[in-house]
């Protein structure tokens, strides 16, 4: 029983999507295509001169080994973005769901960091977490542990996780709130009469039914922790110490932006778009079949 | 009536419009935040105020890095600044663009305007010279890399605070006695790179690269890896390891350590003195940087760092006449000096100089003049002129990374240099194929 629109007109569909469409070439077709042609050349930074370098730029990429460890640590960094992310926010929507005095100012508060630029999410934490100076610092020497990520490997990147999470916390929050309040309350009353516990009732019938929505954000989050993150790691690490933070798109923003390496960062960014269109695609082939929608 | 006064108005705007575009606007853009945008624009105000053909508009484009960008891409676009600042390892990318760029001695000659090249201290001359010596572009803020001692901090370490340390094997005794005193930060650096491998190596008068440091040619290659280079950075990895050096990040992040009182020792740019100045509650010195004693000719002299002001080309000769008037203005011993002493960067000029101490700012100002006696300490060798790497950009980082990777244990010193060397080579081979 699908609901659908007929157009009888033959245009006026498309007219219709036109301005989409048209927003989606400019910003999104027009310089993908553009860093594929990028990714061919070799250019000095003022573009006076420009040579076809065929793959030169992809082989001299893959014959640098910290290139590939980038791999590796933005393999770490997603996984602990997307499942602690996810996680957090979906212990907070249930419990904002039972909340039953205050749920608004809850909600609302539980949604506001999704309004900070993640450049300014990674300055806050920056500034809790700070060597000398930062509040949490504080009262980790209290408690004996010496904090310094601008040389700890590990705690640079559970800074730059938290930081990442955190931005990410609400945008998930609010997909699961809303997909809690459509699972219809007599199921759950069903349930309890027949004897389920809370955790029972969470795990056979409220997981199941958020799987459509979990899987999304599964997806969102992934793309998110590949490709929004820079501003959060230019912010804090700027991808160190060593390159213990540096993970792909930081490594194409710094290489394009920072110093003027087109050609070196458009083949980064065009294998970047592969990593995530493939991972996007098995995603949606092997994930989707387990979701019940 | 009525009718012949609009005329009249109609006029006098007619004419007010015209003398309004009489005047070239010179466009500058810059990285000179807070304090020293303001003092920045004082003298760009001045220069409007003392004639009436051109008019300079300096901006404010963000960050050393961020403003090179945004011109570049302005470049591309065709509207780029007429004069842009440039840090110092933008040099070789700005110097490759050739047409980009209109050579500082060229503007100057084409638009007779007097200007000496001789008339700088030698580290800054030779900084933005091609290999004939014609300088390249014009230099404006120049700084170095100084020691600061926090002196009460000795005196509770049972010190001598009139004597710091003069060479490293001094540094360490001192050091591990600031340790043994309770000290938590005894030595923190600001800028690794600047001040642990290139004003290192002019220190010692070791190369940091083949051909000149790069001034020679593309196909130079680094040198960091040097038995003195691995046993510096082997002798930093150890400090940290024994808690006497505590790493604070790749710029100027360590300034803040010092100031607060957190660290006891600090080497970091000249720059860092307006704001220990103001934030400090204790007393402090600047000093030379200490060098290994071992080393033969040691101390040399140390190299700069800051920017200078580059011209980029495509624009009128009218402007550029404009520019060169700008420039000259900007030589005149007082501005110097006043520039100088009003922002804490090195007398650029022998003749700013001489006016500064003539007129008892650094009697009053102790350790302001450390800076210019360290960089002219020595006349100044291939190795201690400069240093000219293709994306130093990314050179500098990757050199950071591997010196990161030994302060925090993960590689030992050796192996690292050996990687920069071999990371930095492909960086500057990838650049010399993009600049041939």
């Amino acid at each position: 029983m699908e609901k659908r629109v007929i157009f009888r007109s033959a245009w006026l569909p498309y007219v219709l999507l036109l301005p989409q469409l048209t927003i989606t070439a400019m910003f999104f077709f027009w310089p993908a295509a553009q860093a594929v042609y990028f990714s061919f050349q070799l250019q000095d930074a003022f573009g006076m001169s420009s040579q076809f370098v065929g793959l030169q730029n992809y082989a001299d990429l893959f014959k640098d080994s910290h290139y590939l460890s980038s791999f590796k640590v933005t393999a770490f960094f997603s996984v602990l973005v997307a499942t602690s992310g996810i996680l957090i926010s979906l212990l907070l929507a249930t419990m904002a769901d039972s909340v039953v005095r205050g749920a608004l100012a809850y909600k609302t508060f539980l949604i506001w960091p999704y309004a900070v630029a993640p450049a300014i999410a990674g300055v806050l934490w920056a500034f809790i977490f700070a060597p000398s100076i930062g509040i949490v610092t504080y009262f980790l020497k209290k408690i004996g542990i010496d904090w310094n990520w601008i040389i700890d490997p590990e705690q640079a990147m559970a800074l730059v996780v938290i930081a990442s999470v955190w931005k990410q916390i609400s945008y998930n929050f609010l997909f699961f709130l809303a997909g809690l309040q459509s699972i219809p309350k007599s199921l759950i009353e069903a349930a309890a009469i027949d004897g389920a516990g809370p955790f029972r009732r969470f795990w056979t019938i409220v997981f199941p039914l958020l799987s459509p929505t979990t899987f999304f954000l599964l997806v969102i989050n992934i793309i998110y922790s590949f490709f929004d993150t820079f501003g959060v790691i230019d912010a804090t690490t700027q991808g160190g110490p060593g390159d213990a933070t540096k993970i792909l798109v930081y490594k194409v923003y710094y290489d394009g932006v920072k110093a003027a390496d087109l050609g070196g960062s458009s083949a980064q960014s065009v294998i970047l778009m592969i990593v995530v269109i493939t991972l996007t695609v098995i995603q949606f082939r092997y994930v989707e079949r387990k979701v019940q929608y | 009536m009525t009718r012949k006064s609009l005329m009249a108005a109609l006029i006098a705007a007619a004419f007010t419009a015209t003398g309004a575009q009489a005047q070239t606007e010179i466009h500058w853009w810059h990285s000179m935040g807070g304090a020293l945008g303001d003092k920045l624009n004082e003298l760009a105000n001045k220069f409007n105020a003392s004639q009436t053909a051109y008019k300079v508009v300096p901006s404010y484009k963000g960050s050393y890095p961020e403003s090179m960008t945004n011109a570049i891409a302005a470049y591309r676009a065709g509207n780029a600044p007429h004069i842009l600042q440039v840090f110092e390892v933008g040099t070789a990318t700005m110097m490759a663009g050739k047409g980009a760029v209109v050579p500082v001695y060229k503007l100057m000659k084409d638009a007779d305007e007097p200007f000496d090249p001789k008339a700088y201290i030698g580290p800054v001359s030779g900084y933005y010279s091609d290999s004939k010596g014609n300088m390249l572009s014009f230099p404006f803020n120049s700084s170095t890399v100084v020691f600061y001692i926090n002196k009460d901090a000795y005196k509770k370490a049972g010190l001598d605070p009139e004597k710091a340390p003069k060479t490293w094997k001094e540094f360490i005794a001192a050091a591990e006695k600031l340790k043994a005193a309770g000290q938590s930060c005894v030595y923190t650096s600001g800028w690794p790179s600047w001040m642990h491998i290139e004003n290192f190596s002019a220190w010692h008068n070791v190369p940091i690269g083949t051909k000149e440091n790069g001034m020679g040619g593309l196909d130079t290659e680094f040198k960091v890896n040097s038995p003195l280079h691995v046993r510096h950075i082997a002798m930093l990895g150890d400090m940290a390891k024994k808690g006497l050096f505590t790493y604070a990040g790749r710029t100027n992040q360590a300034e803040a350590k010092f100031s607060s009182g957190e660290c006891a020792m600090l080497t970091s740019s000249t720059g860092a003195q307006a704001n220990i100045r103001r934030m400090a509650k204790f007393q402090w010195s600047v000093n030379f940087i200490p060098y290994h004693d071992d080393v033969k000719g040691a101390p040399q002299n140390s190299i700069i760092g800051g920017a200078s002001l580059w011209v980029m080309g495509g624009k009128t000769n009218n402007a550029y006449k404009g520019v060169a008037k700008f420039f000259a203005f900007l030589s005149k011993p007082e501005i110097q000096m006043e520039w100088h002493t009003g922002t804490g960067y090195v007398p650029i000029t022998n003749a700013a100089y001489e006016l500064t101490r003539k007129s008892g700012f650094y009697d009053k100002n102790p350790g302001a003049d450390i800076a210019v006696k360290q960089l002219t300490n020595k006349p100044a060798t291939a190795n201690s002129k400069g240093l000219r790497f293709g994306n130093f950009v990314q050179g500098r980082e990757v050199i950071e990374e591997e010196m990161e990777n030994v302060f925090s244990g993960k590689k030992d010193a050796q192996k690292a240099m050996d990687d920069a060397v071999r990371r930095g080579n492909d960086i500057l081979r990838k650049f010399q194929a993009a600049n041939k």
